[in-house]
């Protein structure tokens, strides 16, 4: 949508039109409020009611619920001293609600529920509003606080303590909390502010853990926030979030796995892995593959193909979390499973060491600190040498990095060990196959010789020409097979040399 | 059966089903095509075919790349016949590749009607666009679609029903959103040319994605409403599209709602106006309040459409207290897309009771908006309101809206006071400038001293426009001070910008002028201490030699860039004889042989190379060898 500029900081400060980061950040914390309060026709003056607990206990459901009914008031918090009385009224309300479902028991009687959840719909739910910074890169800028938080995060406190509340009836609330309820509160993981992410986090994963009938429903919509997200926008807040969540949901999946559930990892899980904020979410998201996959075995070969078919092809930082995630799948890799993969990951593998970023190459070569996963390639040594041997051959000769090249030899030494006679067999090939290499190229540069030679010829003959023309006796071609010869040196000497 | 069944799962699923193939085996699979391909009698022609077709397979994705942009090439060199033979069901089998190769694989097919010979046979190239249809990736999707709407044109009627309109079913019910969301795009380009069962049919489909139960596919329904809505005979309009309308305007996501805002555009073009009351303003003026800002926003966005398709009478009624609105939105990124608007709505309205409208209605809306908070909305009202003066003439200007220009030129934000400056050709036509005058200065300084350069920038390109509308008695004694400073401005886009401006003021004014107001204090410079000075003087007089005429050039500046030849820094020095290359043609033959080619040749013979090489070039250009 609109485009808008964030705001220049003050002119003084600059030189030049290029915004600066350092600046930006520098800029005071803004807060935002949502667009909601236009919506309130007119401001209701709140009057404070009696304590919930001097209240008598025939009365105590009565007030409980007048006061709920009091916090459906909403406040202008951009105003910051705008009905200040009102505000306090309400907070203080709200945290009397929060104490009371905490303590006591008995007083979640089902009349209530359809209040508490109306209370805590007209609070929450709310249009985001427009980012403050669109270009908003959450690993650098200070993301935008809500302006309410404090009444907004003590409703979040006693809708939290409402679902865990021993009194809580499952069976009452779902009347309430519905697919239409949840669908708003899933859209609200998109705040930019992580305290109410925090908040929105534990609650969704109380709701799924009570409400039996919203599971599927909630799965589903997940999905589609993130394949919005994947294939539309580009942009969600909460993604990190929800995968935490998922983390769990894939935890507790029956066996054997649901094709829903195998193709949300194949579909929704696996591409995930292609968004450009990938890093703020890689870890909840590897969490979720390896849950996968300690679950059943057979996604494994779906798991490593997707990766690699999605494997990066520029970002070098994406590439070291790749590398991070395979090692995580290796560490829990069923050896029969291994085997099915071990061609098309060794030759990425081999990629990722020959990769002139030296992150890259030593997060590859770590794999050879792992003890599971040496062994995986021992019992493959057949397979995995010859796929990996030239790469580290080569690299150990070129690579600029120091700690690469010693990285590899111990690698190398590690092969030797394993199967002296496999690695001897593959040096004398690899000797073998750079010999007729080398050879070619003698050929080539021979004839490239042979044909400066003639060159040089011909310049010399029309040199002498010249001179022949010119009258001039001086004989100049001991000078030039000098040059000639120093033209065939210079290019047999770098080629020909080791 | 195999390629069936991978169809069904759809191409990511396939390529994570499918087994790797050894090189042996891809080796073994592509000779056999070759020689399929090349014939059993040897046929050498179709070598350099074999070789594109070989790289097809090949492991490097950049040659599988160039292979697929060759296959016109490939198919042309098979014939019509192989290609639809063997070819296609070739590319439909491997097409499960890098989403690079299929986005140029989906684009080729696309006009390939031809290769495969012609209108009857272009349904052939529905299997592989119905499969790049479905894969999941965005951009090769839409590739498709787009070539799925190409192709669709050539198709006999016939062909439509008996091809085409079955592939376009069997996307709308596929499994995964990917194929219902390309379904979408293409019920609009089959739907004219085909019987009317099966209209009722396409009908019934679409009617089906639009509540979809992903969001995806109701987003795809609803951008392709309105396209669909004007194929659609008018019964079908009212009867299936408003209906469809209407529930699409109130989904659950906004996503989807505000996409029905731009289909609202094209649906109330179709209908005729006494039907618009009843059938679209409850959704529109809904729209219009939906509690979320991007629906508000849509509106803001599309206003002048909506109001051109709704007519004048209801614009009167609804729109323009919509309007207002919009304008005291309570996020600012709504009233900006509104205040983007204001002079198009206010140039729509009818013309008999255009002016009470703005002057009751609008104006009021406006002036808050000058003071708002948010800057881009005051940026992006200044970019408008200059339009007002035309439409509301002079009387109304001068008492209403000189007040308001006034106080955007003193706004804090330079781009609400650039935006102002930049649109006084449209207040000249009316009032004239010099109405503005007084307060135009101060905000002219402030930004001439801004301190962002592209802001000065601006500021300079917009001079000889100023210069023009104030007059040359005003421009000496205000602005010309200012155009001085420019040169010496520490930013070099700012002195060569400045330069230009000199040239086109002159071109303005004329040579006496310059030679009074300008050149003096050009050629001071030219003993300035900074050397980045000096050499502004030399750019100057480049610029202005061929204005100010010979007279001036050769008595006024030639000494000076003569002088300047002496210069101890080499950069001044090699400008000097680039200077004396360009004045060259405006001076006399005289003061060229007698004064620049003695200096030239000095400087011919100077020890830096650049210099020579520049007075060389001099020497040369101007032929004074």
């Amino acid at each position: 949508l609109h485009p808008l500029l964030h705001s220049p900081v003050h002119p003084l400060k600059k030189v030049d039109g290029f915004p600066r980061r350092s600046m930006r950040r520098a800029r005071q914390r803004r807060s935002h409020s949502s667009s909601q309060f236009r919506y309130q026709s007119s401001q209701v003056e709140l009057t404070p009611l009696p304590l919930l607990k001097d209240a008598p206990v025939a009365e105590l459901h009565d007030l409980f619920c007048k006061k709920l009914q009091q916090c459906c008031v909403l406040f202008d918090f951009l105003d910051c001293v705008a009905d200040l009385k009102g505000k306090e009224i309400k907070r203080a309300a709200l945290n009397e609600l929060v104490e009371s479902v905490a303590t006591s028991r008995g007083v979640l009687i089902e009349p209530l529920y359809p209040e508490a959840i109306k209370m805590i719909s007209v609070n929450i739910f709310r249009t985001l509003p427009p980012s403050e910074n669109p270009e908003f890169d959450p690993e650098e800028d200070e993301p935008t606080l809500e302006a309410s938080w404090p009444h907004l995060q003590l409703v979040y406190e006693f809708f939290l303590r409402f679902l865990e509340s021993p009194d809580f009836q499952p069976s009452m609330a779902k009347r309430y909390v519905d697919q239409k309820f949840v669908l708003q509160l899933l859209e609200l993981f998109d705040s930019e502010d992580p305290r109410e992410r925090e908040y929105l986090k534990t609650i969704l994963h109380r709701v799924y853990g009570k409400l039996l009938g919203l599971r599927a429903y909630i799965r589903k919509q997940i999905n589609n926030i993130f394949l919005r997200f994947i294939y539309e926008t580009e942009h969600f807040n909460g993604v990190a979030e929800l995968l935490e969540i998922l983390g769990s949901i894939i935890n507790g999946f029956a066996l054997p796995l649901k094709a829903e559930h195998k193709q949300f990892l194949v579909r929704v899980l696996i591409p995930l892995h292609t968004a450009k904020s990938l890093s703020i979410f890689h870890a909840q998201l590897a969490y979720c593959v390896v849950q996968f996959m300690e679950k059943d075995a057979t996604v494994t070969e779906y798991i490593i193909r997707g990766l690699l078919k999605y494997w990066p092809k520029t970002c070098t930082q994406k590439e070291v979390m790749f590398l991070g995630e395979i090692e995580e799948i290796l560490d829990v890799i069923e050896p029969s499973q291994f085997i099915r993969v071990q061609e098309p990951l060794f030759k990425q593998i081999a990629a990722c060491i020959s990769s002139p970023h030296f992150q890259v190459a030593e997060r590859a070569l770590y794999f050879w600190n792992n003890e599971y996963i040496l062994s995986l390639i021992e019992e493959n040594c057949q397979v995995i040498l010859p796929l990996v041997f030239a790469t580290l051959y080569r690299v150990s000769k070129e690579h600029w990095n120091q700690t690469i090249v010693s990285l590899i030899y111990n690698v190398l030494k590690t092969f030797m060990e394993m199967n002296s006679k496999l690695f001897d067999d593959l040096t004398a090939s690899y000797k073998v196959e750079k010999q007729k290499e080398k050879q070619k190229t003698r050929h080539v540069l021979d004839d490239i010789c042979s044909i400066i030679r003639h060159i040089i010829f011909h310049i010399v003959n029309m040199y002498r020409l010249g001179h022949l023309l010119n009258g001039s006796h001086h004989d100049s071609t001991h000078s030039l097979p000098c040059f000639k010869l120093k033209i065939v040196d210079t290019i047999g000497e770098e080629t020909l040399k080791e | 059966t195999n390629l069936q069944q991978r169809r069904r799962e759809g191409p990511a699923a396939a390529l994570l089903w499918q087994k790797p193939r050894s090189a042996a085996q891809q080796r073994h699979s592509v000779t056999a095509i070759l020689s399929k391909m090349a014939g059993a009698d040897g046929d050498d022609s179709l070598y350099p075919i074999a070789v594109l077709i070989d790289e097809l397979r090949n492991e490097d994705v950049q040659l599988r790349l160039n292979s697929i942009k060759k296959l016109s090439t490939i198919a042309l060199a098979l014939g019509v016949e192989r290609t639809r033979t063997e070819l296609l069901p070739f590319l439909t089998d491997t097409i499960y590749d890098e989403d690079e190769v299929l986005l140029a694989l989906a684009e080729q097919l696309g006009n390939f009607t031809m290769l495969v010979g012609g209108p009857e046979y272009v349904h052939c190239l529905l299997p592989p666009l119905e499969s790049l249809a479905t894969v999941e990736e965005t951009v090769v999707r839409d590739k498709a679609v787009e070539s799925l709407r190409k192709i669709s044109q050539e198709h006999s009627p016939v062909d439509l029903e008996v091809h085409f309109e079955p592939l376009v079913k069997r996307l709308a019910s596929g499994d995964w959103f990917t194929s219902r969301t390309s379904a979408c795009g293409l019920f609009s380009v089959c739907y004219p040319r085909v019987s009317s069962t099966v209209k009722a049919e396409i009908r019934q489909h679409f009617r089906t994605l639009c509540s979809d139960d992903t969001p995806m596919v109701r987003r795809a329904a609803a951008s392709k409403l309105g396209e669909f809505a004007k194929v659609l005979e008018l019964d079908y309009v009212k009867s299936d599209i408003i209906s469809l309308f209407t529930a699409l305007a109130s989904d659950e996501q906004d996503s989807v709602r505000l996409l029905a805002v731009e289909a609202c555009v094209s649906i109330a073009t179709l209908l005729p106006q006494e039907d618009l009351e009843t059938l679209v303003m409850p959704t529109l003026r809904q729209a219009a309040e939906d509690k979320s800002w991007r629906v508000r926003y849509m509106v803001a966005d599309k206003f002048s459409e909506l109001q051109k398709a709704v007519g004048p009478e209801i614009t009167k009624n609804d729109l323009v207290p919509a309007f207002q609105n919009l304008l005291k939105d309570c996020e600012a990124e709504v009233r900006a897309a509104a205040a983007n608007k204001v002079k198009e709505f206010c140039e729509n309205l009818p013309e008999d009771s255009r002016e009470q409208i703005i002057m009751t209605h609008i104006l009021p809306c406006v002036k808050e908006l000058v003071s708002d908070t948010n800057q881009h909305v005051k940026s992006a009202l200044a970019s408008v309101i200059m339009g007002l003066s035309t439409i509301l003439g002079k009387d109304n200007t001068i008492e209403h809206l000189l007040p308001l220009f006034l106080a955007q030129l003193k706004d804090e934000c330079p781009e609400v006071r650039l935006n102002i400056i930049s649109n006084l050709d449209c207040v000249n036509e009316v009032i004239g400038i010099r109405q503005l005058s007084q307060s135009l200065l101060p905000a002219i300084v402030e930004l001439a001293e801004d301190a962002k350069w592209r802001v000065r920038l601006a500021i300079i390109e917009y001079m000889p426009l100023l210069a023009g509308q104030l007059g040359v008695e005003f421009f000496d004694e205000k602005l010309n001070t200012l155009c001085m400073a420019w040169l010496i401005d520490h930013v070099y886009a700012i002195r060569e910008a400045a330069t230009c401006n000199l040239m086109k003021l002159v071109e303005k004014f004329g040579a006496e002028w310059a030679q009074n107001t300008i050149v003096p204090k050009v050629l001071g410079m030219a003993n300035d201490p900074n050397y980045l000075h000096r050499m502004t003087t030399l750019f100057c007089i480049n610029a202005l030699s061929e204005a100010c005429g010979q007279d001036i050039t050769t008595k006024q500046m030639l000494p000076v860039v003569l002088k300047m030849s002496n210069d101890q820094v080499a950069n001044v020095r090699f400008n000097v004889a680039k200077s004396l290359q360009k004045i060259g043609p405006v001076l006399d033959s005289n003061a060229l042989q007698t004064e620049v080619k003695p200096v030239l040749e000095k400087l011919a013979t100077d020890t830096d190379m650049d210099v020579k090489y520049f007075a060389q070039e001099a020497i040369s250009v101007l032929a004074l060898a």
